[in-house]
């Protein structure tokens, strides 16, 4: 078998170290009737009694190492032991159906499990996961199979298991467990995110990584890259790899509280998150972002189940504008249709969803709707520096449309005397061919332009970003995209206007210096990307980057602009 | 019957740990309690019941006790929803 393999790169960091194999006898439910009644009850209490005690201890651990924020799951897997509403349920089984306690738990568990798998948020869809670990353990007691103890691991190793769970994960110790490898998950399980919060690295999705290893072997992993090697061969390739890595990391914590400037010293450019709720405002700050680029309204209408009112959103927007204390955020109108669902209004059938219905056509036809989410962001500007964009502009007639109706609602506010912002700015979403090529008379109205890279190229390419059949045409450096961004940005400027960028692109590393090169303003990315890309600034100089771009958008392929990007980074 | 409304101000709604707080809290008492959204309902006691609910942010509910200590009930449970910004 091959000694390399490749997995989904969930927590970055490198590690080398021995093998700990996690091989939980998988659970087999008896379902023979339960002969004694009262013995049964009174086996399911006993482990109900012992779990308790497990989660206790496991509160205790995660509390230290984790914070108790964290820790608090733990107080909620102990309340779903102790929950009288579950507890019925089992007794009830085992008294009238004469189940066994494993059995009876298990039924019970399945059906939780499959009500919160069944739920449209997020957060109450993984909760099926919680139920799961709880009742696991339970029925692991009750048929007297080993309950895996990974805080007692004492020496230094790689964890490898078809999937931790969150108990399994909280009771990992840094000092120790130097990271681990799953057959399962992706980058936002719930491994994958206690992975990072632990500074663990962590590659997951490796399908058959249980079956490769040995007990014996010494396991090589890089968490960025989610590549593995069973008993490496050359050890040096792997040590340098460590080494850069934590170099690497000391250099970018730095980076969160520098300001972002080039090497020949200018400060114009402005780098800040993306974010998709009010809770993802501490992670921006917390990496140095010096604005948020993009904030996602959608997740107000996803999660809901009616159209969130104009209290409901404001109140969001406002939390928002007022946790950044002064630094500007810029909202996204509602960007719905295309793959973007709601469960409480039916969109009309198309051929093309992404090339229909959606995002500002939608709204500029149900102004309604429309109405609420505008008053609520000037409302929201009142308490400080608001951005309102508007996504899927095609047309000048749109953006005015959109514009004039933005305008209408402050003049009302205002007569009304309802607070509306001084700093109020009213700009656009560059994603459509059409929009970038007409920047110019775009910028005679539109305050800024911000690119959605995604939408850009797959409508620049006509190919669906989606369809596995065409993803080579997702190009973010073919010159074509490239000669797109230089006439947004050109126009903008033209007119005195900024221009960002809040796509995929802004924050990776090979595009920060063809960005800069085309004068891009504002860079809007993941939090975590914010300091990568303050760390390349510093190593560049406009004039050089401006060469570099100048040449890019001379090439004829992206792997042209690619290598002479490759090749001005070598030399930093 | 005593009872009172609320409008749920955390962020992520009425989440497991909220759930497993007021579970708690209502766990002290003998009374029966009620946590109603729109038209369903959860026994407060038990977080697998409420969280089953998936009550968001922005929505009301109405907690209702009957029983024999249902003021004093009603009175703890409104208390420890503001002191954990819940409501």
């Amino acid at each position: 078998m091959a000694n390399k393999m490749m997995g989904i790169g969930a927590s970055a960091g490198v590690a080398v170290a021995k093998v700990y194999i996690l091989d939980e006898q998988p659970i087999v439910i008896p379902q023979d009737t339960a002969k004694d009644v009262t013995a049964e009850l009174a086996n399911v209490s006993q482990a109900i009694t012992k779990a308790k005690a497990d989660l206790e201890n496991l509160q205790k651990i995660a509390q230290e190492k984790l914070g108790a924020e964290k820790a608090a799951i733990f107080e909620a897997h102990a309340s779903i032991l102790e929950d009288p509403a579950l507890t019925e349920e089992f007794e009830t089984l085992i008294k009238t159906q004469s189940y066994n306690g494993a059995k009876a738990i298990g039924e019970v568990a399945e059906k939780y499990i499959a009500m919160f798998s069944a739920m449209e948020d997020d957060y109450f869809r993984e909760r099926a996961a919680d139920v799961k670990d709880v009742t696991d353990r339970l029925i692991r007691y009750i048929l007297n199979l080993p309950v895996a103890d990974l805080a007692s691991i004492a020496e230094e190793v790689i964890i490898v298991a078809e999937d931790l769970t969150p108990s399994q994960t909280a009771q990992l110790n840094p000092a120790y467990v130097k990271g681990f490898a799953c057959n399962v998950g992706g980058r936002t399980s719930h491994a994958a995110i206690m992975a990072r919060s632990l500074e663990i690295p962590a590659v997951l999705g490796l399908k058959t990584i249980l079956s490769a290893v040995s007990a014996t072997d010494v396991l090589a992993m890089d968490g960025a890259t989610g590549e593995i090697e069973i008993n490496p061969q050359k050890t040096d390739v792997w040590t340098k790899k460590a080494e850069t890595f934590k170099k690497e990391k000391a250099e970018l914590e730095q980076f969160k509280t520098k300001k972002t400037v080039t090497k020949d010293g200018f400060d114009g450019f402005v780098l800040e998150g993306n974010i998709g709720s009010p809770k993802d405002v501490a992670a921006v700050l917390e990496n140095g972002g010096e604005g948020i680029g993009l904030f996602r309204s959608e997740f107000l209408y996803m999660d809901n189940d009616h159209f969130p009112t104009e209290e409901e959103q404001f109140e969001a927007y406002k939390q928002v504008v007022t946790d950044m204390q002064g630094k500007v955020t810029i909202i996204r109108t509602l960007d719905i249709g295309g793959d973007k669902k709601l469960s409480y209004f039916k969109f009309p059938e198309e051929m093309n969803p992404f090339l229909g219905y959606r995002a500002i056509r939608f709204t500029l036809d149900r102004k309604d709707i429309f109405k609420d989410q505008i008053r609520a962001l000037l409302r929201a500007s009142a308490f400080g520096p608001v951005g309102i964009m508007f996504p899927m502009i095609a047309t000048v007639d749109e953006f005015k449309t959109a514009k004039q109706f933005t305008l209408d609602c402050k003049a009302e506010l205002e007569k009304a005397g309802v607070a509306v912002g001084k700093d109020l700015q009213i700009g656009m979403m560059v994603e459509i061919p059409a929009a970038a090529v007409l920047a110019d008379q775009f910028a005679k109205y539109a305050d800024f332009f911000s690119v959605g890279t995604n939408d850009l190229i797959q409508y620049s390419m006509a190919a669906d970003r989606m369809s596995e059949h065409v993803t080579y045409l997702y190009q973010p450096y073919n010159p074509a995209i490239l000669k797109l961004l230089k006439l947004t940005i050109d126009g903008a400027h033209k007119h005195g206007k900024w221009a960002g960028m809040c796509g995929e692109m802004a924050g990776e590393p090979e595009a920060v210096p063809l960005l800069m090169g085309l004068g891009l303003d504002a860079y809007s990315m993941s939090a975590t990307s914010i300091t990568k890309a303050r760390s390349i600034m510093a190593k560049l100089t406009r004039k050089e980057t401006a060469e570099l771009a100048n040449k890019a958008l001379e090439c004829d392929t992206t792997d042209e602009v690619l290598a002479l990007v490759h090749k001005l980074m070598q030399t930093k | 019957m005593t009872s009172f409304k609320a409008i749920i101000t955390d962020p992520v709604g009425l989440h497991a740990r909220p759930a497993s707080v007021l579970s708690k809290e209502a766990s002290k008492f003998a009374s029966d309690i009620k946590l109603k959204c729109g038209d369903k309902e959860a026994n407060l006691k038990s977080i697998m019941n409420v969280m089953a609910l998936a009550v968001k942010t922005g929505s009301e509910i109405t907690v209702e006790a009957e029983g024999a200590d249902e003021k004093e009930a009603i009175t703890a449970i409104e208390q420890s929803m503001k002191d954990n910004s819940i409501i």
